[in-house]
């Protein structure tokens, strides 16, 4: 299992750098979803199955369903071009 | 009505002041604090010269190739942040090969603490999950603490993204404030999936709470699954729907007899233990459903408070009221 740890960690440090690093702010939204999974899963590793439920519902779950609501709010996603042309 | 003094000097005193302020008869910062309309600026000059002015500012203050100040400030700000970066990570990485090995004897945390909780914790608690054992019983304060945080959260979101009401009881047709026109309607996948998992999620969430105390999980993890199955809901067949079993009302009732249930079943246990008085509460047998005396219906006061709190979120960010 120890090499299963690293390619998971090793995901976490990629990811947590993606995010800060992609222009588009879905793909960033998706890489914060996927960062949380990562995450739940390692806390399964780590033999705390609870906190990987909590993490899984909350971090992957609600918190990203909210900052898409957001997003949609802000017309951040709708309006593609636009949002690419201020940047 | 007596008076001690005569009606004129009675008006000149502070009690007549304050007692029509209290009337609401006058309002003393009436027209005093508020902020006047001034004059409105009007500019003489023609529009070619507003023109030309509004172009040598953009070329002096934005023009980053020939501005040498603003990209030399540039350069500096990318270099500082990098290096601040950087040392960060270094300095907590420092400290992480300083702290000591996970799982040796001699580290700090373990001393009586845990040690107490490992060996009594069955006995006094009465859960097998020692974790629930932990957060419920011997710091169910802290968790008491926890709960309201989550309430005092909604509100305050309640407070920034509410919608108010019309006279008439209408909502205002703010098109940017209410989400609900632009629901999609009638998604057939998303309701027919819908359809079969929510009610698996729901009782999956029952089940993490009703068995807190017995496997991992507890009133946190079961209440945001119960959240996150509810808005999953909410997503495939809109507002309408679920407006039939939660709206504000509903929050409130739950949330206000969870929290008060909690508050005062604690205050009883506390007050007992301080006094060193049996509480008179069965602890029952380890491992049964009804066991760990004020565990369970502990759990379940949580869950209740978790769930509300992430739909009422979810709602309250789409169309400001639920």
């Amino acid at each position: 299992m120890e090499w299963l740890m690293y390619i998971l960690l090793g995901f976490l440090v990629i990811c947590a750098i993606a995010v800060s690093f992609s222009k588009n702010l879905l793909n960033s939204l998706m890489i914060f979803m996927s960062y949380s999974l990562v995450m739940s899963i390692i806390w399964i590793l780590l033999e705390s199955p609870d906190l990987a439920i909590t993490e899984a519902a909350v971090g992957a779950g609600v918190t990203s369903v909210l900052f898409f609501v957001t997003l949609k709010k802000i017309h951040a996603i709708d309006e593609k071009k636009k949002g690419e042309k201020d940047e | 009505m007596s008076r001690l003094k005569e009606w004129d000097s009675y008006k000149k005193t502070r009690a007549y002041r304050f007692f029509r302020w209290y009337r609401g008869e006058k309002d003393p910062f009436l027209g005093e604090v508020e902020i006047k309309e001034g004059k409105l600026y009007k500019d003489t000059r023609s529009e070619e010269e507003i023109q030309k002015e509004k172009e040598e500012l953009m070329n002096k203050v934005y023009d980053i190739d020939h501005n040498k100040e603003i990209k030399f400030f540039k350069l500096v700000y990318g270099i500082i942040s990098a290096v601040f970066c950087l040392a960060l990570t270094f300095v907590l990485l420092l400290m992480v090969s300083y702290s000591p090995k996970t799982g040796n004897p001699g580290n700090p945390n373990e001393n009586e603490v845990p040690a107490r909780y490992i060996e009594n914790g069955l006995q006094e608690t009465g859960a097998v999950n020692i974790v629930t054992g932990m957060i419920l019983d011997y710091r169910a304060f802290d968790t008491l603490g926890e709960s309201h945080v989550l309430f005092i959260a909604t509100i305050t979101v309640f407070i920034l993204l509410r919608i108010d009401k019309d006279e008439k009881g209408k909502e205002k047709d703010r098109e940017e404030a209410n989400d609900r026109n632009y629901e999609p309607k009638n998604d057939a996948i998303l309701q027919i999936i819908a359809v079969i998992i929510v009610p698996l999620i729901i009782i999956f969430g029952i089940y993490v709470i009703l068995n807190g105390h017995l496997s991992p999980g507890g009133g946190f993890s079961g209440g945001a699954i119960i959240g996150a199955g509810l808005i999953l809901y909410l997503n495939a067949f809109g507002f309408a729907k679920t407006e039939r079993f939660f709206t504000e009302k509903t929050y409130k009732i739950i949330c206000f007899c969870s929290l008060s249930f909690y508050c005062l079943a604690k205050s009883y246990s506390f007050f007992m233990g301080a006094n060193h008085l049996e509480s008179g509460i069965p602890l029952g047998t380890p491992g049964a459903i009804l066991s760990s005396g004020l565990i369970l219906p502990l759990n379940i006061c949580v869950g209740l408070v978790v769930a509300c709190t992430m739909y009422a979120f979810y709602a309250l960010f789409r169309k400001g009221g639920f």
